[in-house]
């Protein structure tokens, strides 16, 4: 298990640079000035220098290499300066945004706690709610339950996020004004009635992240249940005296979460993904409203490394979600 | 189940299952009179499936709306009437007094403090443009391209998934392919290609018909993974059966090999994929424009119309509410159908 660990781990990084690549030279290949904006009345020359300030005078290779040195070497070093308070990464050039002319990191971290709390809180609410409608709804197979629960989740699944999260802000800010439409970061809790605010302005699009998740693990939860209530294995703990609650929730449930725990694994990178359709509906500036803008800005290291971020949840969450079934399922050793 | 020829085997079957009786369930397979083709089978299968047929009535209805409905209502979706612009839909009769709701559907144009119109039951936008014309126009685009984008990804999906399972040297690479593909973050990625390549394909074959190639051809190029791996799996274990060792046997070349034996086999999964395909498709499609990266505002799509109608959330809603309905209304009902589909092509469920 740990020799399968540490190979794909290795093989990750192959990966990671193929990516990264792939991003860089979409981003090479296009069409589309930097300096486009800069004032006609500019003579040629300086536009050149401006170039050159912002790295682009070099051939691509180059950029390239300096790019992967600064995002693999250089900013680990500041966040390990920043932790241990040491000096490593002093007056060493980080990847600076085009926009705002700061470290990208240093925006990324600020943008973090906000994508954070509105997505991660709806994926977990989304689990939380997901598996029991799963269970029951497999477990009382062609019920009422199960009717209504895998419709809901049909629902849940197809309506997409832009449209949910316009409805209710249809129904709930503007015809009920209960929550507020547009999602406050600068606002603090310190008191309980700024918490109330915090919760008001948080259930709107936690909601509507944790219908769209939990629709489609719900699905899978139910698939996976059926799929093991059936087996022989079930029978013969049935057979053996055992009571109902412990047939279902140790012996079928144990076994059914094991694809069910990868495909949550795997979904959390998707949720960063979709998240920048949420962001965009509630306006919470978090790390999609920031891809948003840098694209429209034509920000390109600012997209780079985003897209760059993105690629590595998916690949990081991939593997965990390989190693999560070896060692769920015995049978799966890889070795 | 209607059909005498059909229910004889699945009578057979449950009786099979409930007793290992096997003799008995012979006799009625021999008695059936005309061998039928298996599509049938499929179809009276997936008519048992109540919401897989109401998911195609609809989306037969909506397909029927968008492509007759020009024929109908003759409204242009880029006609300006700004004399009519911010007409309400018709529906918000309904927040009147109970007493003037009647006469306000009867002459609505001496509604009090509304402007709706018959002439344009839907209401119209902020420039006087009738909105359901706008609807039936962008409804044409959205489908369009949620069909055409997943004819492109089951191309490229089977292509792949078919040169993979079929020839052992190729499958290394190309899988390794698919599994960098997967690793993609699609979305953002996404949003940047259309940034990058809208104003050159633009450019080079004119407004509309430039963002419909880019958009098609991104979601197209993003989406054929699924495919590919469910068929290059499909392939694998087709080729070991004693079928394909047979026509091997005579000197089937490889191609005809794929053409005339694996590609029938793998039909229904391909099936299952295209509809999840279009329902892909036509999300993506539009939250690309919801994102304001895709078609522009005069060549209105499902999805442009919503975000358009963001901006008047507050005075009217049913600019967002009807485009979203709909988007979700037809992928709602293609994912039934998909549904529906899986279980009619399981020979496993087929028959019970």
């Amino acid at each position: 298990m740990l020799n399968f660990t540490i190979r794909r781990l290795l093989l990750s990084v192959p990966v990671l640079v193929i990516i990264s690549f792939v991003i860089f030279m979409l981003l090479e290949l296009a069409p589309g000035d930097p300096m486009a904006n800069v004032p006609l009345t500019v003579p040629p020359e300086v536009k050149e220098k401006m170039r050159e300030a912002l790295g682009l005078g070099e051939p691509w290779h180059i950029r390239f290499v300096k790019w992967l040195i600064q995002f693999f070497v250089v900013e680990p070093q500041v966040l390990f300066d920043h932790v241990f308070g040491t000096g490593f990464a002093e007056d060493k050039l980080r990847v600076i945004s085009w926009q705002t002319r700061s470290p990208v990191m240093d925006i990324v971290v600020q943008r973090i706690p906000q994508t954070l709390w509105v997505v991660g809180m709806s994926y977990v609410i989304g689990v939380l709610i997901a598996l029991p409608i799963g269970v029951i709804s497999a477990y009382k197979q062609y019920s009422i339950f199960d009717q209504i629960g895998t419709f809901v989740s049909m629902i849940g699944f197809s309506v997409p996020t832009f449209f949910s999260g316009v409805l209710l802000i249809v129904i709930f800010s503007v015809n009920l004004g209960w929550f507020p439409s547009i999602y406050d970061t600068t606002h603090k809790v310190n008191d309980w009635s700024s918490f109330v605010f915090q919760m008001k302005q948080m259930i709107m699009p936690v909601s509507v992240l944790a219908l769209y998740n939990a629709a489609q693990i719900s699905r899978f939860m139910r698939a996976s249940m059926l799929d093991n209530l059936n087996q022989d294995y079930v029978r013969t703990a049935r057979a053996k005296g055992m009571t109902e609650k412990v047939v279902v929730l140790v012996h079928v449930l144990r076994n059914s979460m094991i694809p069910v725990v990868t495909v949550i694994a795997l979904g959390v990178p998707q949720v960063f993904g979709g998240a920048i359709i949420t962001e965009q509906v509630f306006k919470v500036n978090g790390l999609g409203q920031l891809l948003i803008t840098a694209i429209q800005a034509n920000d390109l290291p600012m997209v780079q490394t985003l897209t760059f971020i993105f690629a590595v949840l998916i690949v990081v969450f991939n593997l965990v979600a390989d190693v999560l079934y070896g060692v769920l399922d015995p049978r799966i050793r890889y070795d | 189940m209607t059909d005498p020829a059909i229910n004889a085997p699945s009578g057979a079957t449950s009786a099979g299952a409930a007793s290992p009786a096997a003799p008995v369930a012979e006799a009625p397979v021999q008695a059936r009179a005309t061998p039928r083709n298996q599509w049938w089978d499929v179809w009276d299968q997936f008519r048992t499936h109540r919401g897989a047929l109401l998911g195609l009535a609809c989306f037969l209805l909506i397909v029927v709306m968008v492509v007759l409905g020009p024929l109908l209502w003759r409204l242009d979706a880029t006609f300006i009437d700004i004399r009519a612009k911010n007409t309400r839909h018709i529906v918000a009769c309904f927040g009147l007094d109970w007493g003037a709701i009647i006469s306000c559907f009867l002459n609505p144009a001496e509604a009090e403090g509304l402007k709706v119109s018959w002439a344009h039951p839907l209401g119209t936008d902020q420039l006087g443009r009738d909105i359901l014309a706008r609807m039936i126009s962008g409804g044409q685009v959205s489908l369009a391209v949620g069909m055409t984008a997943m004819a492109l990804a089951l191309i490229v999906g089977t292509g792949i998934g078919v040169l993979a399972g079929y020839f052992k040297r190729l499958d290394g690479l190309l899988m390794r392919f698919t599994d960098l593909f997967l690793a993609l973050p699609l979305l953002p990625l996404l949003l940047v290609i259309i940034m990058l390549f809208r104003d050159p394909l633009r450019a080079a074959f004119g407004p509309a018909e430039g963002i419909f190639i880019l958009i098609v051809f991104v979601i197209g190029i993003t989406s054929w993974m699924q495919t590919a791996r469910i068929v290059r799996g499909d392939v694998l274990a087709l080729k070991e059966r004693e079928f394909v060792l047979a026509a091997r046997s005579i000197g089937t070349p490889s191609r005809r090999m794929v053409t005339r034996h694996i590609l029938p086999n793998v039909m229904s999964p391909i099936m299952v994929s295209a509809t999840l395909g279009i329902a892909n498709a036509i999300i993506t499609e539009s939250a690309l424009s919801f994102l304001g990266l895709g078609f522009p505002s005069d060549f209105p799509t499902w999805g442009r119309l919503l975000f358009d109608g963001t901006d008047y959330l507050q005075q009217y809603p049913e600019r967002v509410v009807w485009p979203g309905v709909f988007i979700s209304l037809a992928v709602l009902s293609v994912n039934y159908i998909g549904d529906g589909l899986r279980d009619a092509l399981d020979p496993r469920i087929r028959g019970r």
